[in-house]
């Protein structure tokens, strides 16, 4: 097999002749102005990207990054399950008290929501377990329990949820009824058909729309460096305060975040083929090596034509 | 008269199912004893499919009793008062009640056998390599031994719905409720799948059979039940009610499905 034949051919393909050496010398020359520009700019100055670019305190800020990111998201997919399960229940409180969640952390600016975390302190002083209005019996002071890490991830995780939520509902309401009727049928409670029946499935529609929220998740974690706290681009921004190489340094920050989210991708194909079992004729979609090697061997094989 | 005729194993008394203002069924009265074949039919939107689904409660009843070896499905007595009973003893009734969908409803992303040990595992809680063991002479009964490992997508319809049918079956039903069962085959596929079900009704399954499939209602049905605007309109032996139907409506229909 060469081609992926359930992927539907582009009318761009039907274009013949000239107009296909036209568009390719344009992308050429486009391409090779832009690595021009890049090596030559006097303002990206490489030595001081390759200098930063594996420095400790950047190594660092990557590291808290992709801490916030998959934190902030555990908590998000943990809330957004939770609220799908709460918007699909039959008890109407229920059902708008999610709304209510979903409408509020949507309506309002991620940013303000971060800083509201972080200033958490100036509204409750005291937190504690006990009855409401009665007597406390454990407390702890809001000030040391919630760290900028932690507010962070406040922030972050509970914005995450109201999105999320809306992401596996989707994939819930994707599954046929047929499904759960054949499940419960069999005598498997409503859990147990969620869980076994209906979830597994649910994935192949959520998946997709995870990875996007993720990838959203690892840039949107550098919001918080509003409240100081060192992720990858508070780093970067710390350095250039001091030597003013403000370029080099916003330019070392994006390498990274280009690299995390080259990571992300790669890890989001090979959960989507893990829940895409069953879905085709086929076995499996084939792995990225094996996807790979249809084009090269084409390419290849390109040279071989033009030279018989 | 046998004493099973006396305590049918299911019976349905007085059964309605209204859908907002839409009354679907109105008062359906019936017995089917241990052994027995029903085969229901009747044009669409007669209520056939609806009243299989009361019987699992897919559908919850509007009105009527419906009792299972003499215990009420779905409903209890508390402090005097008609209850639903609770999800967990719900399951367990259904789990005695075997259903075959007509669109297959096999689950995707598990394998044959995987479909087909889900529930005596996690509900019955049998071993997986019991499961296994039994779900494999399931498969060798409907002619599928080969076919345990593949996923239900890459099976044809006719697999499928005897995959179906094996599952419904590896749960130990007392009663096998099919909805037209072979309404959404290709026609050369049709026949491996009534002849899994002719073979079932041979070692005494009792079944109830939504169906168009006539000349399976007449070799295999015991008995034939004609419905029409949610009533029963005529009922008895397949040679009665096909061959000298004593009501205008179900000669009718008859004349249309030979026409058809």
């Amino acid at each position: 097999m060469t081609e992926r034949d359930d992927v539907p051919h582009s009318w761009l393909d039907q274009v013949q002749g000239p107009g296909r050496w036209v568009a390719r010398i344009i992308i050429a020359v486009l391409a090779a102005m832009l690595v021009h520009l890049l090596l030559t700019s006097k303002t990206i100055q490489w030595p001081v990207v390759w200098q930063y670019f594996s420095s400790k305190l950047i190594i660092e800020g990557a590291e808290r990054t992709v801490e916030l990111t998959v934190l902030a998201m555990a908590i998000g997919i943990t809330i957004g399950i939770t609220l799908a399960l709460m918007r699909l229940s039959r008890s109407l409180l229920i059902r708008e008290a999610a709304g209510l969640y979903i409408w509020f952390f949507r309506g309002t600016p991620l940013l303000v929501q971060v800083v509201f975390w972080f200033n958490l302190s100036s509204f409750i002083q005291v937190i504690g377990i006990g009855i409401p209005f009665g007597p406390t019996f454990v407390s702890a002071n809001v000030n040391n329990l919630v760290t900028p890490f932690v507010a962070a991830l406040l922030g972050l995780g509970l914005n995450e949820g109201a999105y999320m939520s809306e992401v596996v509902r989707a994939g819930i309401l994707s599954v046929d009824t047929g499904q759960a009727e054949a499940s419960l049928a069999l005598g498997m409670s409503e859990s147990l058909t969620m869980r076994r029946v209906v979830f597994p499935q649910a994935m192949r529609v959520i998946i997709p729309p995870t990875g996007n929220q993720a990838i959203g998740m690892l840039k949107s974690s550098s919001l918080v460096s509003v409240t100081a706290l060192p992720e990858l681009l508070y780093s970067a921004q710390s350095i250039y305060a001091r030597t003013f190489q403000t370029i080099p340094l916003l330019i070392v920050a994006s390498l990274w975040y280009l690299i995390l989210t080259t990571v992300l991708t790669i890890g989001q194909y090979y959960i989507e083929r893990y829940f895409g079992r069953g879905s085709s004729k086929q076995r499996l979609p084939p792995t990225l090596i094996e996807g790979l090697q249809a084009p090269l061997r084409r390419l290849m094989s390109f040279g071989d034509r033009h030279a018989t | 008269m046998p004493l099973d005729s006396v305590n049918p194993l299911l019976e349905i008394r007085d059964l309605s199912k209204h859908f907002g203002h839409n009354e679907v069924l109105k008062g359906i009265s019936a017995t089917v004893q241990a052994g027995e074949v029903v085969c229901i039919i009747g044009p669409s939107g007669s209520g056939k499919s609806t009243l299989l689904r009361c019987i699992n409660f897919l559908e919850r009843p509007t009105g009527g009793e419906i009792y299972l070896d003499g215990v009420r499905v779905g409903m209890k007595q508390h402090k005097g008062q008609h209850v639903a009973i609770t999800p967990r003893e719900l399951a367990r009734q259904r789990s005695a009640i075997g259903m075959v969908f007509q669109t297959f409803n096999l689950f995707p992303h598990m394998t044959v056998l995987q479909n087909i040990i889900e529930a005596p595992v996690r509900v019955r809680g049998h071993s997986a390599q019991a499961a296994k063991a039994s779900a494999r002479d399931l498969l060798a009964k409907v002619n599928l031994s080969e076919k345990a490992d593949a996923y239900p997508r890459q099976l044809s319809g006719g697999q499928q719905q005897r995959v179906a049918i094996a599952r419904a079956l590896a749960m130990g039903p007392r009663l096998l409720l099919f909805d037209e069962p072979t309404s959404a085959l290709d026609p050369e596929t049709v026949g491996e799948v009534l002849e899994v079900m002719r073979q079932l009704a041979r070692e005494g399954l009792t079944m109830i059979v939504v169906t168009h499939e006539m000349g399976f209602a007449r070799d295999v049905g015991d008995r034939v039940i004609f419905m029409d605007g949610g009533y029963i309109v005529e009922e008895g032996s397949p040679t009665l009610v096909l061959e000298t139907p004593t009501h205008q409506r179900t000669r009718q229909f008859l004349a249309r499905m030979i026409a058809g």
